[in-house]
């Protein structure tokens, strides 16, 4: 008797239990996002929701280089770990056809975010397939490529002087890619250990593309055409060669060792003195202006990527939009957290914090181009960027990039045309083999 | 023979007198293990074998559709996959060339008597005893060109070890060298302690020289265990892909275990990928069958 006493009662104690924790959990939401400042900022905003509301966010994160494997791993299981996921923005294709992210195209339309979003976030944070007007994402974090540069360099007297001598025009942010090009000329002093620029050439997951479509979509020339997927034609276009011989220029004025460098390097050339001018994301950029991780923060300054020879002026996109997981358990809850956030107030506190807020007020506004020397750039960029394929095969066709771009770029054999041939070739085949084209 | 089935009843009988028999042995210890070996070895390895066959990929909710050897097929004829098996081979007959070369000749030197020979010993060894990342990420500064002590200490400027494509690949398998030389030192140490000193006597008597004694007593009573130092190496070098990964991208250096990653972790074309890591197991085993049969050639000599 006293045994089934027993086991009743801790039968109703399991059940209580259980009911507890499953209560406990409805009131909290994870995030799952890369290990950078703005997950750090996005915390800080979770926390002032967990103040508002009771229900407590958790900003779960992983270094970069795992990000993509382990999201897709636990999507790929279905699991439930995740509530919501900050995805690259090539991802919107594999997360909406796999079945990974929620619509989000009734939320989307029911707050205008179209007219709410700067167009270009909208577009490629958010929708897929382009143009289709399904939403899988809300805008969440605002990024492209752009420029820091040593102004201490740029505005010694001597320098200019001697730049003027050899070039015939004032040392100054380089008004197109020539300039780029000549400014990182002048300052590649191997014997001073001082170099010219420092670009991305990591060949390990997007670098390589991200990197050498700022010179692509300046010089005028295109990845493909994104809504028949034609690439021939396209990518190996007059325009693009050209930017592809500009990029690899560009590499043999970098500092030595130079053909596995990504953000962190490319902000260590600016702080370790190596380079005149680096590009990153401007998300990298919040340490360049701090005295405690830039002993040069008062003497960097930040361009954007200037125009090519034809006037073009394009960035290629970073920066990431916020989905709702499919498997997740408490839909409803995290559907109220981005109801929350898509607010005017959260996203001018996003923005106060360091996040990129991708609304476009708060962008325009006086207060946000003035908050950092680098924002007014950032703003300006973030109207005239382009990105990546985001169709569910983006990995593959990222990595017959890398195969093929990556040598060319660091000094391989063949021309800048052969290698883009083999490029439009390879995506060809792959478009084929997911029956985009015929 | 003797000894040996008393210490063996002794054990059964210490083992029964604490209540353990042998079948609470083999349900306690041996069952479970098996079991163990089954769900997440054998099991898996059979489930990706069939999915060598499809199409699947996991990155997606869509049904895994049979295609035959079709994946085989794409890979053997992928000029890529041949350049990262090619760049593979290289690294391995490299690396565990230098291994052999490095640990058995520090074994040699070691087999004299010399002073603090233990703590010299121990200190070889650390290498090994280190995580593969740290080693790669250690090794990564050490040849950085700008401020690698590498190139200061040998004078050599800026010169880009990791960098320069025909360059990588030596730098891979010198850190490797590096890293795994004291384990063939360790097994050659053993080795060569274990060669009787009459042999060495009686050469000195017939007044044999070095190379001679090398040749005729030392090489043939060791290479037995270099075999198995060998066979190790072979297996470990082949399937290298922390060190490479961390150190260099350059795709003269993409190692067939990097290409197999990234089409099945970044890619996602997880039918294909499990193909070609059953491509790569059976190359490691037929390399590892004819070890092991000139293994036991040596042994017969």
């Amino acid at each position: 008797m006293r045994k089934i006493v027993t086991s009743v009662l801790a039968g109703v104690g399991l059940a209580l239990a259980c009911g507890t924790s499953v209560h406990a959990q409805e009131k909290s939401l994870t995030i799952f996002w890369a290990e950078w400042d703005p997950a750090n900022y996005l915390q800080e905003l979770g926390n002032e929701y967990e103040k508002e509301t009771g229900v407590k966010i958790t900003v779960e994160t992983t270094p970069w280089s795992d990000f993509q494997t382990k999201a897709f791993t636990e999507f790929n299981a279905h699991g439930d770990a995740y509530d919501l996921v900050v995805g690259d923005s090539q991802w919107l294709g594999a997360g909406s056809t796999g079945g990974h992210y929620v619509d989000l195209t009734d939320f989307f339309n029911k707050h205008k975010l179209n007219d709410v979003m700067a167009p270009a976030t909208v577009k490629y944070y958010a929708e897929y397939p382009g143009n289709s007007g399904k939403y899988w994402a809300i805008p969440l974090e605002g990024d492209a490529v752009g420029w820091s540069y040593r102004k201490d360099w740029f505005e010694d007297p001597k320098e200019k002087e001697a730049f003027k001598a050899k070039y015939g025009y004032d040392l100054d942010v380089p008004k197109d890619f020539k300039a780029l090009r000549d400014i990182a000329e002048f300052f590649y002093r191997p014997d001073q250990k001082k170099y010219g620029i420092a670009i991305y050439t990591d060949n390990s997951y997007d670098a390589m593309a991200m990197g050498f479509e700022n010179a692509l979509f300046s010089y005028g020339g295109e990845l493909g055409d994104y809504a028949t997927y034609k690439v021939d034609g396209h990518i190996n276009s007059e325009k693009a060669v050209a930017a592809l011989d500009a990029y690899r220029e560009l590499y043999k004025f970098t500092p030595p060792g130079w053909a596995k460098s990504f953000f962190v390097e490319d902000n260590q050339a600016i702080t370790e003195n190596l380079a005149a001018m680096s590009m990153n994301y401007f998300a990298f950029f919040p340490s360049l202006i701090n005295e405690a991780s830039n002993p040069n923060a008062k003497n960097t300054g930040f361009f954007a990527n200037p125009p090519g020879p034809n006037g073009d002026q394009f960035a290629a996109l970073g920066g990431q939009g916020i989905s709702i997981v499919s498997y997740s358990q408490k839909q409803d809850e995290a559907m109220k957290f981005l109801e929350w956030f898509i607010k005017d107030e959260t996203q001018k506190k996003w923005a106060a914090l360091g996040g990129y807020t991708c609304s476009a007020a708060v962008l325009k506004s006086p207060e946000f181009q003035s908050a950092t020397p680098y924002n007014k750039a950032f703003y300006e960029t973030m109207f005239k960027v382009k990105d990546f394929w985001a169709v569910p095969e983006y990995a593959e066709l990222l990595q017959q990039l890398n195969q093929r771009i990556y040598p060319y770029v660091i000094g391989g054999p063949g021309t800048a045309k052969e290698t883009l041939d083999a490029l439009a070739a390879d995506w060809n085949a792959t478009f084929k083999k997911y029956g985009r084209v015929q | 023979m003797a000894t040996t089935m008393i210490t063996t009843l002794d054990r059964s009988s210490r083992a029964a007198a604490r209540g353990l028999s042998d079948i609470s042995i083999r349900n306690l210890f041996i069952i479970p293990t098996i079991l163990f070996l089954i769900v997440f070895n054998i099991f898996p390895l059979i489930y990706s074998l069939g999915y060598s066959f499809t199409d699947f990929r996991a990155s997606t909710n869509a049904p895994a559709n049979f295609v035959g050897l079709q994946n085989y097929r794409d890979l053997l004829n992928d000029p890529y996959v041949w350049s990262n098996f090619a760049i593979t081979a290289k690294y391995v007959i490299i690396s565990v060339a230098g291994q052999l070369f490095v640990g058995f000749g520090v074994a040699m030197l070691l087999n004299r008597d010399i002073p603090m020979k233990g703590l010299l010993t121990t200190l070889l060894l650390l290498p090994m005893m280190l995580s593969m990342a740290v080693v790669g990420l250690f090794w990564k500064l050490l040849y950085d060109p700008s401020f690698g002590i590498i190139n200061y200490a040998l004078g050599l400027g800026t010169f880009e070890w990791l960098a320069d494509p025909k360059m990588a690949l030596y730098a891979v398998a010198l850190t490797d060298i590096w890293m795994w030389s004291p384990f063939v030192m360790l097994l050659s140490l053993a080795g060569l302690s274990a060669v009787p000193k009459h042999l060495y006597e009686a050469a000195a008597i017939d007044r044999a020289g070095p190379f001679y004694t090398f040749f005729r007593i030392t090489l043939p009573l060791v290479a037995p265990i270099l075999m198995i130092a060998v066979i190790f190496r072979t297996m470990e070098a082949f399937k290298t892909f922390d060190l490479a990964y961390i150190l260099t991208s350059q795709p003269t250096a993409e190692l067939i275990s990097i290409r197999l990653y990234k089409m099945a972790f970044q890619e996602w074309q997880t039918g294909r990928s499990c193909a070609m890591a059953y491509i790569v197991l059976i190359m490691v085993l037929a390399i590892t069958n004819i070890y092991v049969k000139y293994l036991n050639k040596v042994k017969e000599r």
